[in-house]
């Protein structure tokens, strides 16, 4: 069966998709009260909020779907500001045609995910377009920062260690892969970050920022730092860890894992004091077993991010320009 | 020898010598290395004219415009030739005002689309040197044998010898040539022999790491300075003196040369390839486009660029009014165009 307008008329079609399908997995106490605003307790802590729009085709992938990416991706931001993650808000538009079971995988998808992470779905919205079977997600969340901390580009220090988490450039080159019918066994790396940026609060790591390495790359987030903290950041080439598959896959169609999309990896800038510490307790958890140290914050007063290339030369990273597109040759 | 030992001795001092790769991949792994940093300032590196994108005529854009804004017409592009200034606006700028353009990650995708959608057309805009002309052959032959009547190709191809010939005959300050690598796995080591003979300049192929690179300019290097001048294949893992013999066979079963505009450079004769006449009823007007010069006049200088005779940040625009986000030249366009290269692994 396929979504047709009336769906979305507000009538009964709509009441049916909402019983029959949202509320089957989305149904929690605040969401079942079905009022025009949830009335949430607050904390003593400071708020986060942030939201995000999902609009990645296909709509399944290897390694997730849509509905996985739309809490992954926005449980990510609030932890990336040492947030826990507490509500989430869920807004569907549908296009005409989209296929009902579809829908309920990646519903289903959403509510496990949600449920992994922590985070309830306290209102959702959805709405039917005209259109060819697509489906945009937007998520909004609110999390509470609990450890005190303050995390953020501007406590950044000469000195301090970068981090990154794992492989670059899976989930980019997966869903390149999938648009391509390119057969290879590329995963996306979709995922919570939850545990492991826990794992380094709870330790006492001194964390000073953090970026989850989203569209644009880790060339593109580390300009961002660099710019926000107006410092220079130098890394290594040869520390920087990319999957043997995605590299040549890359190399094929001249891509460049520095700037290519994950849903799974972060950017930790730590004192420098405690990067062993905090490498060795990312390298405890399977998503952060390939976590690697990739160089340093070197001078203040100068916004600008260099490699160390593996032949010893030097050369700077700007941000991506472009959408990443093939090449012809 | 060893990699130390070659850098070292790049290092080292030299005479005045200019090298220039002619690859736009070759000059985007020059810079992802920071090759240049590691030799001397002597040795300068210049990048030539290859890069497809880059040297495709304005008209070129606008006919693929064209066909694009033609209704029941869809133009299929590789994504890099999105950005390209045409004479009035790029093809992505067209596509905002309605054009019908989607980019294709292989030309192949074209018979399925067509095959699907026989109520409309497919223009495949076909832009490339020798590496790339092979695949679009093998399409024509699909097209042919499926039957499709509902497919068709812009080309833009460019043969590289006559370009490298061209720049042999008018620049006498070129000391040697980074050979490119994917060229030159169709055309073979030895199609440069000629040249060397001619010019007296030496030729190294090269593959695309740096440690290829690297020792594809001390081998240069060592040449000029020992007035030598030869050809020297040292990529001959994928390389063979004779090239691919299969792709050439396709390459020459469809294609036919004739005169062709370079933008930048201008018309190089014989440089161009367009469809034979056994062929030419599958061609989107591209054999029309041959004699025309129609250049927008700016003050971009991505021509100098080209020929080596400039460095992109010498062009009075780079970096500030053409940036990869509002490209004036097609050099600043592509990920293999010289000033876009520049502009990303230079700018302070």
């Amino acid at each position: 069966m396929k979504i047709v307008m009336a769906h979305g008329s507000g009538g009964n079609a709509t009441r049916e998709l909402i019983k029959d399908l949202f509320h089957k997995y989305l149904a929690n106490d605040y969401l079942d009260k079905m009022e025009d605003s949830a009335i949430l307790p607050v904390s003593e802590y400071p708020l986060a909020m942030t939201t995000d729009s999902f609009v990645v085709t296909p709509l399944e992938f290897p390694g997730g779907d849509i509905g996985k990416l739309a809490v992954c991706g926005t449980v990510n931001d609030l932890w990336m500001a040492g947030a826990e993650p507490q509500y989430l808000t869920a807004g569907f538009i549908l296009e005409e045609g989209l296929d009902l079971d579809l829908l309920d995988r990646v519903v289903a998808s959403l509510s496990r995910t949600a449920k992994e992470a922590g985070i309830k779905i306290v209102a959702g919205d959805t709405k039917v377009v005209q259109g060819n079977g697509g489906l945009y997600i937007n998520t909004a969340g609110l999390g509470f920062r609990k450890s005190g901390r303050h995390i953020g580009t501007d406590v950044i220090r000469e000195g301090d260690a970068l981090i990154v988490s794992g492989d670059l450039g899976n989930h980019h080159a997966c869903i390149m892969s999938q648009r391509m019918e390119i057969v290879n066994s590329i995963q996306s790396d979709c995922a919570n970050l939850g545990p492991m940026v826990e794992d380094l609060l709870q330790a006492g790591i001194e964390v000073r920022a953090m970026r989850d390495i989203t569209r644009g790359g880790l060339g593109t987030v580390l300009n961002e730092i660099a710019e926000a903290s107006n410092h220079a950041v130098e890394i290594e080439e040869k520390s920087i860890p990319v999957d043997p598959e995605v590299k040549s896959f890359c190399d094929i169609l001249g891509l460049d894992p520095l700037y290519m999309a994950n849903e799974g990896k972060f950017l930790c800038i730590t004192a420098q004091e405690h990067a062993e510490r905090a490498l060795n307790i990312l390298k405890q958890n399977p998503l952060g077993t390939k976590a690697r140290l990739i160089g340093s914050v070197t001078e203040t007063g100068k916004p600008l991010v260099t490699v160390k290339t593996r032949l010893g030369g030097k050369r700077v990273i700007d941000v991506l320009y472009g959408e990443g597109l093939p090449r012809i040759c | 020898m060893n990699l130390d030992h070659i850098l070292k001795e790049l290092a080292g001092d030299h005479q005045e010598l200019k090298i220039m790769e002619v690859c736009g991949t070759h000059t985007s792994s020059i810079f992802k290395n920071g090759i240049r940093s590691l030799l001397s300032p002597k040795i300068r590196l210049i990048s030539g004219p290859g890069c497809p994108v880059c040297v495709t005529p304005a008209s070129y854009i606008d006919k693929a415009i064209e066909w694009a804004m033609t209704p029941n017409y869809v133009l299929l592009t590789f994504g890099d030739m999105m950005k390209v200034p045409g004479s009035e606006k790029s093809l992505s700028e067209a596509k905002a005002d309605g054009a019908r353009v989607e980019i294709m990650y292989s030309p192949q995708e074209a018979l399925k689309k067509a095959a699907a959608n026989p109520e409309l057309t497919y223009v495949i805009a076909c832009v490339g040197f020798e590496t790339t002309i092979p695949s679009y052959a093998l399409v024509i032959e699909q097209t042919e044998r499926s039957g499709l009547t509902n497919i068709k190709f812009l080309t833009a191809l460019r043969r590289v010898m006559p370009a490298l010939d061209f720049i042999c005959a008018t620049d006498n300050e070129i000391s040697a040539f980074i050979a490119p690598g994917h060229v030159s796995t169709i055309l073979g080591s030895q199609a440069y022999a000629g040249l060397t003979e001619q010019y007296m300049k030496p030729f190294a192929v090269a593959g695309f790491e740096g440690e290829h690179i690297l020792i594809a300019i001390y081998d240069l290097v060592k040449q000029v300075e020992n007035h030598k001048h030869e050809v020297h294949n040292l990529y001959p893992s994928v390389v063979k003196p004779e090239g691919n013999a299969v792709a050439l066979a396709y390459i020459n079963n469809y294609f036919e040369s004739g005169q062709a505009f370079w933008r930048g450079i201008g018309v190089i004769e014989d440089s161009g390839l367009y469809l034979n006449q056994k062929y030419r009823k599958y061609d989107a007007g591209s054999a029309d486009l041959a004699g025309d010069t129609a250049q927008k006049t700016t003050n971009c200088r991505c021509g100098e660029v080209i020929l080596g005779k400039i460095n992109p940040d010498e062009c009075p625009m780079f970096g500030k009014v053409c940036t990869p986000a509002k490209a004036q030249g097609p050099c600043m366009v592509s990920s293999e165009g010289t000033c876009g290269i520049w502009f990303r692994f230079t700018r302070k």
